[in-house]
């Protein structure tokens, strides 16, 4: 006679974020939730099943693939070439130069112009990538950091150029800092000034701009680095907290600035742990703004967000699988109520995304959204007893992570001394080990691997080295073309603006309307503030 | 007589992605390896640098945002003018397949792609340095 299977026989199942797994759930396991109080309808406080009340039924969510290679003039085809394929938004990509301050002449940018994104010296070049583009209907995400204040202030002279007032511009520069020094390591300047820079973009649209995002605070970068999920949004709401209490202090009111603020999630692995991540994500953040902040707006209290298909979860075995590992991540973003979605395309283990792979991501979201019957119905996966159970203990997961950042002495001083750093590295090399062993699955990888590794048909990006010297002698062009005392003056004027600790946007923005590159006015800053030094994590 | 084998685990240039750097560096750790680690944003001359104030066996240089081959160019090219050439270098991170024999031809001794087993970069590092003779 058959044993009967008990329980206790079936092999456990631990969550990264350190939850046991029950085989099945049943009513008990929710009674401690409460409809109302806990989860609410759709755009009702506190938002676990979405911040809008019909959601993708409504509106469905952006698509936003990162691009941007080369020179403005290859960006702007390949924008075009996007928006023409039916994206609806854009999600700029800057060269490692332009992220880190550098010019493209300078020594330090050598091999590295125009690789990884669009290379940006001056103003002239924003024009170009945004020549034909009208930006007051396109919406606009600057993946830029530690030199955000500059590339903004471009964006912003280039929609006054084309004739739209800074009232209507919709952009959203990423501006987050903090996770930079985390995890994604485009940082320049030391934590404090770094931090006021941050607050400077936060305040100056909040006064000026008040359809951009200035702010799109990245669990990402830090999950991909290392994070679990729990520790990925708690890192997240603390670093926003960060940048919150700043503002604060400049006199604004909650409801004045953090209606704006947008967060950057990360999706692979358990799927239903993302998937509650998320949600869990939504209601406390909504109870942090409430309660401990007072905000009246329920818009302030909404967790607005791009979530999509990371990096971390594709491999570079077997690089079609990613493709269909980036379908689940849709799906996955599209179960957790994201406002924007953005996929990894499958080449990135290799290579910048080619235009094949990145129109593939595109079609991926498309086919979801509109074939699946996904947008149907809100939050569909609501009221299912182990995603509601395992809301709460993603909950209460995140709420130990902020308090572990709160024991620290706060987040700016967790990021300083690189406690971070260092706990999230031990856990990527934990992570891989268990990747080595076996112990965690990837398909192709340590599980049905091909024995013989077949020739991979991945196009890749070279870089076009005649493009590299175009774009210097246009730097070239642009230096001897402008008026060099006006440029003078005006990184003149920001160093005094540095010196008595004004907000320093408006300076930044004559200065690039003069046509001062990112290297001199970067140079400005780092002579004032001096550079960010990384602290030792072994 | 049998020190332990001392790596430096190198980031040249602007890519901040150190996942793979640190990885390796705390797998090469419990190893039994002497590992430093030098941070980000380093020119080759910072490397090359490091690797004579650490007296090191290896130079690893771990990168993905598409420079291997000219940062590793000009490192084999400078640690020849520094008279290092015996130092073995062993590059990491994302390397498409058909640079593999591209970085080889520039003197680098292994070309370990992400995903890469520890053990078989510990074996090759151990294989290379160890007090077994001159090398393989």
């Amino acid at each position: 006679m058959a044993k009967e299977i008990k329980e206790e026989d079936l092999r456990k199942v631990v969550l990264e974020s350190g939850i046991e797994v029950k085989p099945i759930y049943r009513p008990e396991d929710i009674a401690h939730i409460d409809y109302k109080r806990d989860i609410g309808d759709p755009g009702e406080f506190p938002f676990t099943r979405g911040i809008h009340r019909f959601m993708y039924r409504y509106r469905p969510w952006t698509m936003r693939q990162y691009s941007g290679f080369g020179t403005p003039e290859d960006t702007n085809r390949r924008f075009k070439f996007l928006i023409e394929h039916g994206q609806n938004a854009l999600n700029v990509a800057f060269d490692l130069p332009t992220q880190n301050g550098l010019d493209s002449d300078d020594p330090l940018a050598k091999w590295e112009v125009g690789r990884v994104g669009m290379a940006v010296d001056t103003l002239k070049d924003m024009e170009i990538a945004f020549d034909g583009i009208p930006i007051d209907r396109i919406s606009t995400s600057l993946t830029i950091n530690a030199t955000a204040p500059i590339i903004l202030a471009m964006y912003f002279v280039v929609a006054e150029k084309q004739g739209v007032s800074l009232k209507d511009v919709r952009a959203t520069p990423q501006n987050d800092i903090l996770k930079e020094i985390i995890g994604r390591g485009a940082w320049i300047f030391p934590v404090e000034p770094s931090v006021k820079l941050v607050c400077d973009i936060i305040e100056f649209c909040a006064r000026n701009a008040p359809k951009v995002y200035p702010v799109s605070v990245c669990g990402y970068h830090i999950r991909e680095s290392g994070a679990t999920p729990a520790q990925e949004i708690g890192y997240a709401f603390e670093i926003a907290k960060t940048y919150i209490d700043r503002v604060l202090e400049r006199g604004l009111k909650v409801d004045d600035f953090v209606p704006r603020f947008s967060f950057n999630f990360d999706i692979f692995g358990n799927m239903f742990e993302q998937i509650a991540k998320l949600r869990a994500g939504r209601r406390l953040w909504a109870k942090i703004i409430r309660d401990e902040y007072g905000a009246k707006n329920p818009r302030s209290m909404q967790l607005k967000m791009i979530a999509g298909g990371g990096g971390a979860g594709l491999t570079y075995e077997q690089p079609e699988n990613n493709i269909v590992r980036a379908a689940y991540y849709a799906l996955v973003s599209a179960l957790s109520g994201t406002q924007t979605m953005a996929l990894c395309t499958f080449d990135e283990a290799y290579t910048i995304p080619s235009e094949k792979a990145s129109l593939l991501a595109l079609r991926t979201m498309q086919i979801l959204m509109e074939e699946t019957g996904v947008c149907d119905t809100v939050d569909p996966l609501g009221g299912s007893y182990y995603i509601e159970w395992l809301t709460s203990e993603m909950e209460k997961k995140i709420i130990e992570v902020m308090q572990e950042v709160r024991d620290w002495g706060g987040m700016m001083n967790a990021v300083e001394k690189g406690y971070i750093q260092a706990k999230i590295a031990r856990q990527a090399y934990e992570y891989e080990r268990k990747i080595q062993s076996g112990e965690i699955v990837k398909v192709g990888v340590n599980k049905y691997r091909s024995e013989k590794e077949e020739e991979r048909e991945i196009e890749l990006y070279d870089l076009d080295l005649e493009a590299v010297k175009r774009q210097i002698q246009r730097l070239k062009e642009v230096k001897n073309e402008r008026d060099n005392s006006k440029v003078k003056r005006c990184l003149e004027d920001l160093r005094k603006a540095i010196k008595r600790d004004e907000n320093l946007m408006p300076y930044i923005m004559d200065a690039v309307e003069a046509y001062a590159t990112v290297g001199e006015i970067t140079k400005v800053l780092k002579e004032e503030y001096g550079v960010f030094t990384e602290p030792p994590i072994f | 007589m049998g020190r332990k084998p001392r790596i430096l685990i190198a980031k040249p240039g602007l890519d901040g992605h150190d996942r793979g750097a640190k990885v390796i560096a705390l797998a090469l750790r419990d190893a039994g390896f002497d590992v430093i680690y030098t941070g980000l944003h380093q020119s080759i001359d910072d490397i090359v640098n490091a690797a004579v104030q650490e007296d090191v066996d290896v130079i690893g240089l771990s990168i993905y945002s598409g420079v291997h081959v000219p940062a590793t160019k000009e490192l084999m090219e400078k640690l020849k003018e520094a008279g290092l050439d015996d130092i073995t270098v062993i590059v990491g991170g994302n390397i498409p397949p058909k640079d593999r024999k591209v970085l080889l031809d520039l003197g680098v001794a292994g070309v370990f792609p992400t995903g890469t087993r520890f053990e078989e970069i510990v074996e090759f590092i151990k294989n290379r340095v160890n007090g077994d003779g001159e090398g393989n």
